[in-house]
């Protein structure tokens, strides 16, 4: 069960949609190599699943146009696309036993009986369902249903396997099974991947790339080390566990250095988007902020709430000008306790105060 | 339910805690099974039921083993099948109503399935189609006789394009009451219907489009095998609502020929031969034939699927 490899691009080419004034998604520009795990990854509303199904033609384009190679493929039905599709609510056939689900899409096509035996026995085996077959999906569990459903897309062997948010549904727990199953099949089978969700963690463990989206346009796309160290804008640091986003005015700025004040912080931080007057945003990650050893942007505060991690505690404080500001630590603080914070000049990340990104695209 | 579990015991308990405790949970068993006093709310329904359905069903069936003529109790319902005239009226109404329900089903499941979904208008073209049932048998059957008659804007259209000659009978026969039957049976047919699609998760069809299905197979291999069992129903009170089928029989009709269905004849045999028996027999034997009918259905529709309509958490 090895496909994927049966085309080399697949191109989406200013992909727009626009729900009467509303527009969904903006001028998506990606190119898809075979056999590739891409994540789109946005808050709810963000276009990431208007996204998706404009991929499935389930939804057609306002604008634009998509390529597989050197075929233009938005025009055509979603019947006649080849793509698997996982829907968020897992979309069963109640009336259909598992066998039966994960054979429809080849008794569409066609496929021999036997063949088709054999193909949906392997399809359950990988998804650990074999013994399963026979039943119905309302006896199954959530996980078990999703699996089901990753098995009838994947015998499928599609040329892109379409993910919407597949996950979000399980508890805690199964997601990290399923998460894991997720990236096992695609290391395995190397199928085409668009994978949406709006959880960060998933796109970081699971994407080759990640396509970053907000109100319909892309922030930034690149891997998950480019997106979760280099975030190019104040969005997608948020996005990505850059907890602590101070507001202030810029002081000064040195080779890619630039320092803020206000609210009585001072931060020097990488000035990432080139800003050099006015305000500018200061973004540090809680994991960042340190209690002993640096002396680089020294910071008192006073601890307010703590909360419990295991090893760590995730501290919210307040500094000398009211502000709150976000840090983990290890030791034992307590509520009142007046603290002295530092962290690196290279951690600290200076972005653009404007609330409109500039949206930008990296490759 | 379980208040009133828990308003009891507790005043039970200081009198005499072993016998308060074998109430609470004898209490607690029947609450279970579904006895408790909401049970009581039954009472008004089941009241109606007995004075105006099962008395009056049993006071028929009771009188129709009490032939006016003959000695036998079974004398009336020898008589029905032993005079054509009688009997020839079952063929009759089957030959109405079994078309009337297939015209009717048939014409709703294309068009519910092209309304499901949600978009503009789709109140507006509801309310269109749905109005032909508020108007009453009464009104259709005079529109209808106006507009189909030999003089009627039809004929004369048609007779005016030059498509024919003579005017076309299309009222005082067999296709007056049949279209009458469609006119304020499809409305019944397309609103249960629409309901039972509109419960189907779209997304089923989604999934379907993406795993090759084209619109027929989609429509055939998931909506149909869903909706199936709402279809059935539907069937049943389509079929019961033109099986009973009067007024138009009359109006429209030929009551005295092809027409001549069941309840003409149970009405005649009551209300101008005052043989209240022999029209409880009648009224007797349309209920049995009725039942069969419904028993055959139901029993096709036991051996569907009949869960849920949508493929997993929402």
């Amino acid at each position: 069960m090895a496909g994927g490899g049966s085309f080399d691009r697949l191109r989406l080419e200013d992909v727009t949609r626009r729900f009467g004034e509303a527009r969904a998604l903006e001028g998506l520009n990606l190119e898809i190599k075979g056999g590739e795990f891409i994540a789109l990854l946005g808050p709810s509303g963000c276009g990431k699943s208007t996204a998706l199904n404009c991929l499935a033609g389930l939804l057609p384009l306002t604008e634009g146009s998509i390529w597989l190679d050197d075929g233009r493929i938005d025009h055509l039905p979603p019947e006649q696309r080849d793509f698997g599709m996982v829907f968020q609510s897992y979309a069963l056939f109640p009336h259909l036993s598992v066998r039966r689900n994960v054979g429809f899409g080849l008794s569409m096509r066609g496929v021999h009986k036997d063949e088709t035996k054999r193909r949906v026995e392997d399809a359950l085996g990988l998804v650990q369902l074999a013994e399963h077959a026979e039943k119905y999906p309302a006896q199954l569990s959530g996980g078990q249903q999703q699996r089901v459903a990753i098995a009838r897309a994947v015998v499928l062997e599609p040329r892109v396997v379409l993910m919407d948010e597949p996950l979000s549904n399980l508890d805690a727990k199964l997601r990290l099974e399923m998460r894991t199953e997720i990236r096992r099949l695609h290391q395995k089978l190397a199928l085409t991947t668009v994978y949406v969700t709006h959880d960060q963690e998933e796109a970081l463990s699971l994407a080759d790339r990640i396509v970053v989206l907000r109100e319909g346009r892309v922030q930034q796309i690149g891997t998950p080390e480019d997106v979760y160290t280099e975030p190019v804008n104040r969005y997608v640091a948020s996005f990505m566990g850059y907890r602590n986003l101070f507001e202030l005015e810029i002081e000064s700025g040195v080779d890619g250095h630039v320092t803020l004040v206000g609210d009585g912080l001072r931060f020097e931080g990488r000035n990432r988007q080139s800003v050099s007057s006015g305000r500018a945003v200061a973004a540090v990650r809680p994991e960042d902020f340190s209690l002993q050893a640096t002396n680089e942007n020294r910071t008192d505060a006073r601890v307010e709430v703590v909360e419990f991690k295991g090893r760590e505690l995730d501290i919210e404080a307040v500094t000398g000008g009211g502000g709150k500001l976000h840090f983990r630590t290890g030791e034992r603080l307590s509520p009142g306790d007046r603290i002295t914070l530092g962290v690196p000049r290279g951690r600290v990340l200076v972005f653009a105060a404007g609330d409109e990104p500039t949206p930008q695209g990296k490759s | 339910m379980a208040t009133g579990v828990e308003r009891r015991a507790p005043g039970g308990a200081i009198k005499a805690p072993d016998q308060s405790g074998q109430k609470a949970a004898l209490r607690h068993r029947l609450a279970e099974r579904g006895v408790d006093r909401t049970l009581l709310l039954l009472v008004p329904g089941l009241a109606a039921m007995v004075a105006l359905f099962v008395y009056p069903f049993l006071y028929g069936l009771s009188i129709s083993f009490q032939p006016q003529e003959g000695v036998s109790a079974l004398a009336n319902y020898a008589e029905f099948f032993r005079d054509p005239f009688l009997r020839g009226t079952i063929g009759k109404t089957f030959w109405l109503a079994v078309p009337a329900t297939i015209i009717n089903v048939a014409a709703a499941i294309p068009i519910a399935y092209r309304m499901r979904g949600r978009y503009r208008g789709k109140r507006f073209l509801t309310i269109i189609l749905v109005v032909p049932m508020t108007l009453g048998t009464v009104l259709v059957a005079e529109g209808l006789l106006s507009y189909l008659g030999p003089n009627g804007w039809l004929n004369r259209s048609l007779t005016a394009v030059g498509l024919i000659d003579d005017p076309i009978r299309l009222v005082h026969n067999y296709w007056g009451v049949l279209i009458s039957l469609i006119i304020t049976g499809f409305p019944f047919a397309f609103l249960l219907i629409l309901s039972y699609i509109s419960g189907i998760d779209p997304t089923l069809e989604r999934a379907a489009a993406t795993l090759g299905a084209g619109p027929w197979d989609r429509f055939r291999r998931v909506t149909m095998p869903l909706l199936a069992p709402g279809l059935a129903i539907t069937v049943c009170l389509a079929f019961v609502l033109a099986f009973s089928v009067f007024p138009s029989a009359v109006l429209v009709g030929e009551p005295a020929g092809e027409t001549r269905v069941l309840s003409i004849v149970a009405y005649r045999a009551a209300f101008e031969e005052f043989d209240y028996s022999m029209a409880s027999t009648i009224a007797m034997i349309m209920a049995a034939l009725e039942l069969g009918v419904i028993a055959l259905v139901l029993g096709w529709r036991s051996r569907l699927y009949r869960g849920s309509t949508s493929g997993g958490k929402g």
